[in-house]
């Protein structure tokens, strides 16, 4: 049926190299072995990707092609995926020699739901290799992102610093965790305050921290209540910044407290879980009003040790 | 209430009045049921018509390696009372994105003759199908009697599909859904487990990634009296998991959720938690790992068996510190952020260990090195004397190294090292590392399962065929000089059952070397190799039980660039897409 079985190339040997006949298991096996290496080596496929120019083989194959000039002796290096354009006929790999033949990688091009690396793929990007489950390498990735910013955050709890990062740590956590391409959807919760009708909406996902989200929140609600020499005003909507630069609303020594309500339900105050955490289970703000505040006020005086809370 | 299908009596009365007497065909199957291995039943099964009528009328659980190897209506046929099935459908190199979607493996056309054959089917056991919601459904509804569902590597559901599975499986012990390609549509599912189901043993839904209800959780932690084993997902915290613990203090594994969010009262709670967890052998999970943490293991750390930090970000003293607390570690697997420094740890701590494997936390980063080395390597090997299976990726290894392993431990059964540099060689001497796997085999007389990497010539091959005489796993990446390398291990693995080969220059004279092999095997995967279409003809043709299936790249000319060769009394597969081509 086949009239073209004489058309395989002849990989490993000379041509009209002997089978060895151990293998041969039917009759029939050595009419197809003869077929089989009377092979041409005219059959080389005409290089269809015109990257002659980037091979980079090692060790002393020698193509049907014009390549051979560009062999060093050192073992590959993977900078492109060759195809098998490249590589035509794999004729003569000489007996005697025990260097290894470059292996024939066909070029890939990287499937759709295979895994690509965080940062982008490299050049020299095999499909499929090395050989990680796609499933484990997003849940390592998914890791990843996440213990550079909450382990801050629990280091800084544990030592009761939690209300005193500064830009600099927020920042740098931010960079942390931006620069590796955490998703840009939006997250806009409803904000309201205790006492003003209007709320307000806010985007979480324009913020890393609890820092940045505090003073964005000062800023919306007190914007208009706000004197112009009043740094060191403690009355009425009392939610300036403090000179030390934290917010008061976290630190809890102002007249009102920062809280969510959670996908349970539940009102939770504003900084007892990491960032991640507390983005993923927000609901809505509320800025309440610390004498409302009554079931929070023993977590105030814990989180914050040394701080004291103001009379509730 | 055991209904078994019965046969008619007259079928083995002995017609040769010069044989012993039999026995009657129910003490026979009586005698069948005690056996659980699939290799003595089999045997078993070989001896005469009377035992093999006995053995498979008293069977009750099958495993098919390759789903298309059989047929279900063959399989109905032979078996009339199987309770449990275990399918495997792609090959296993789908894992790794070399099988495009939609290459079949569908469960569905199997559940449609279960339903009629199999009507108090128990347990469905699946690795790499693909299973749709309606293929969920159906099962839920079409065995009352439904028990253990367990979905590993699969795809094609949503967690539609295992709502329907909590809402509809009155009696399911078990739900092991681990690291399928799903679309998590949300956390309800576990919600519709109804408040009068309270059989549950095993819920494994650490792979899926949305929230659910905790208070649905909690209660039916607290209601499945029974649960042995609970492995939760990266929602589920420190805090969540002490509740858990205290309402189910028997449990024998335990997968945590996130490792962190935790206040020192709480702390102090969920360590006592855990003291009170006597059967927990089994710990696994600890994603966004805060070291800091750990100490509240450390109560049930003595008894721990089986460590799974291949999601946690340890560094090497972390996990020593942890190790230490854990002498009775047989199984351990960790990520390369250890270090070797963390891998001497375990060989000092852990002396009865068995299994080890070090997963790359980076694998794609080429320039940085970091990771383990062959150092790490050697000094477990010089303290756990025991190990006997091992998958290790790295970036450097050098023959010296891997003799001292396999010379401090010769029981090695399964050998997985994966050099991530393809063709990488010795980093001390610049040479092949055909020596390193050399010395494997010729060291390990009892090694069943082989993948080798790194700068392999044809001789690492003929080691293997010489030595590897209970070689029955052997994957092959970038390797190999000729055909004479695939020749070698055709020609000498009298117990190969898998072979599977990605880029290396193995053409249709190996191919077609031993056409008579891929009928003991169970299957062979060659993509990126040199054989071509007609090599991939001809051995369809000299093999017609054989099934010879081609997927071809876009312009790739005469070359066969994925081969999936198996052996299957069921034919053709009669489901294949258009870009599997059957010759």
């Amino acid at each position: 049926m086949e009239n073209t079985l004489g058309l395989l190339e002849n990989s490993g040997g000379g041509i009209g190299r002997e089978v060895p006949s151990g293998g041969s298991t039917t009759g029939s096996m050595s009419t197809v072995d003869n077929l089989v290496f009377s092979s041409e080596v005219s059959s080389c496929y005409p290089d269809e990707n015109n990257d002659s120019d980037e091979l980079e083989l090692g060790l002393g194959l020698s193509l049907g092609g014009g390549a051979a000039a560009n062999k060093s002796l050192k073992p590959p290096s993977w900078a492109r995926i060759l195809t098998a354009k490249d590589l035509p006929c794999l004729v003569s790999k000489s007996s005697s020699s025990s260097s290894p033949t470059v292996p024939k990688a066909s070029h890939k091009r990287i499937a759709a739901d295979s895994v690509s690396p965080p940062n982008g793929a490299s050049s020299s990007q095999v499909v499929g290799w090395p050989p990680v489950r796609a499933y484990r390498m997003n849940s390592l990735n998914q890791a990843k992102l996440s213990i550079t910013e909450d382990f801050s955050s629990i280091v800084d709890k544990s030592e009761n610093a939690v209300v005193n990062k500064d830009n600099n740590s927020c920042n740098k956590q931010g960079n942390d965790t931006i620069d590796k391409g955490l998703s840009k959807v939006s997250l806009f919760v409803k904000v309201n305050m205790d006492g003003t009708a209007i709320g307000r909406k806010v985007d979480l996902s324009a913020h890393n921290c609890y820092e940045t989200l505090a003073r964005t929140l000062e800023d919306m609600f007190c914007r208009s209540t706000r004197n112009a020499n009043t740094r060191s005003n403690m009355q009425g909507h009392n939610l300036m910044v403090e000179a030390g630069g934290s917010s008061k609303l976290l630190v809890g020594s102002s007249e009102y407290v920062l809280t969510y309500e959670d996908k349970e339900g539940d009102w939770m105050l504003v900084g007892d879980v990491p960032w991640r955490m507390f983005v993923s289970s927000v609901k809505r703000l509320r800025i309440m009003r610390t004498s409302e505040a009554n079931g929070l006020a023993p977590k105030i005086q814990e989180r914050h040790g040394r701080q004291r809370a103001r009379a509730i | 209430m055991d209904p078994v299908r019965k046969r008619g009596k007259n079928l083995s009365k002995s017609l040769d009045s010069t044989q012993p007497a039999s026995f009657p065909d129910e003490v026979l199957e009586q005698v069948f049921s005690v056996l659980k291995s699939r290799k003595d039943r089999s045997s078993v099964s070989l001896v005469c018509k009377v035992w093999y009528n006995a053995e498979r009328w008293s069977r009750r659980k099958v495993f098919i390696g390759n789903c298309y190897s059989v047929s279900p209506e063959i399989l109905v046929r032979r078996f009339p009372n199987i309770r449990s099935v275990t399918l495997k459908g792609k090959p296993r190199f789908s894992d790794f994105s070399l099988v495009p979607h939609d290459w079949g493996a569908d469960i569905h056309s199997w559940l449609d003759v279960f339903a009629e054959f199999y009507p108090f089917l128990e347990e469905l056991r699946l690795k790499r199908m693909v299973v749709t919601d309606r293929s969920l459904e159906f099962l839920a509804k079409s065995f009352s009697g439904f028990k253990a569902l367990s979905l590993l590597s699969c795809d094609g559901f949503s967690t539609d599909g295992l709502k329907a599975i909590a809402t509809h499986c009155k009696n399911l012990t078990e739900l092991d859904i681990q690291e399928n390609d799903i679309d998590d549509l949300g956390g309800e599912w576990l919600s519709c487990f109804p408040e009068t189901f309270v059989s549950l043993e095993v819920l494994n839904f650490a792979s899926l990634h949305s929230d659910v209800t905790f208070d649905a959780l909690e209660r039916l932690v607290d209601r499945c009296k029974a649960l042995r084993v609970l492995k939760v997902n990266m929602h589920i915290y420190l805090e969540q998991i002490k509740k858990l613990l205290l309402k189910a203090p028997g449990l024998t594994e335990l997968g945590t959720g996130s490792f962190l969010q935790l206040l020192p009262r709480q702390s102090a709670e969920l360590e006592t938690a855990f003291s009170r967890c006597k059967n927990l052998h089994t710990i696994s999970g600890l994603w966004e790992l805060s070291s800091f943490y750990l100490p509240v293991l450390y109560p049930a750390c003595a008894n721990l068996t089986y460590l799974n930090l291949s999601y946690a970000t340890l560094q090497s003293d972390e996990l020593a510190k942890l190790l230490s607390n854990c002498s009775n570690l047989r199984r351990l697997w960790v990520l390369d952020t250890v270090k070797d420094e963390g891998l001497e740890a375990v060989g000092s701590s852990c002396p009865l260990l068995e299994e080890l494997r070090v997963f790359p936390a980076d694998p794609f980063d080429h320039i940085m090195v970091q990771g383990v080395t062959e150092s790490g390597f050697v000094a477990v090997s010089n303290g756990c004397r025991k190990l006997h299976y091992v998958l290790y990726f790295c970036r450097q290894m050098s023959n010296v190294a891997v003799a001292t392993v396999v010379k401090n431990c010769p029981d090695f059964t399964h050998f997985r090292l994966c050099i991530m540099n393809p063709g990488q060689p010795d980093y001390m001497t610049n040479e092949p590392l055909d020596e390193a796997f050399g010395a494997v085999v010729k060291t390990c007389n009892k090694l069943q399962r082989l993948a080798i990497s790194g700068l392999l010539t044809d001789r690492a091959f003929e080691y293997i065929g010489k030595y590897a005489k209970n070689l029955e796993i052997l994957s092959v990446a970038f390797a190999g000089s000729s055909d004479l390398g695939m020749e070698a291990v055709i020609e000498g693995c009298p117990k190969l059952r898998k072979l599977e080969i990605r880029d290396s220059p193995f053409g249709n004279a190996a191919l077609l070397y031993n056409l008579n092999k891929y009928e003991s095997m169970r299957s062979l995967w060659m993509s990126a190799c040199n054989v071509t279409m007609n090599g991939c003809r001809v051995l369809a043709k000299l093999m017609p039980r054989l099934n010879v299936e081609v997927m071809k790249d876009e312009g790739s000319g005469n070359g066969a660039d994925k081969l999936y060769v198996y052996r299957s009394v069921a034919g053709p597969r009669r489901d294949a897409p258009p870009f599997v081509l059957t010759l």
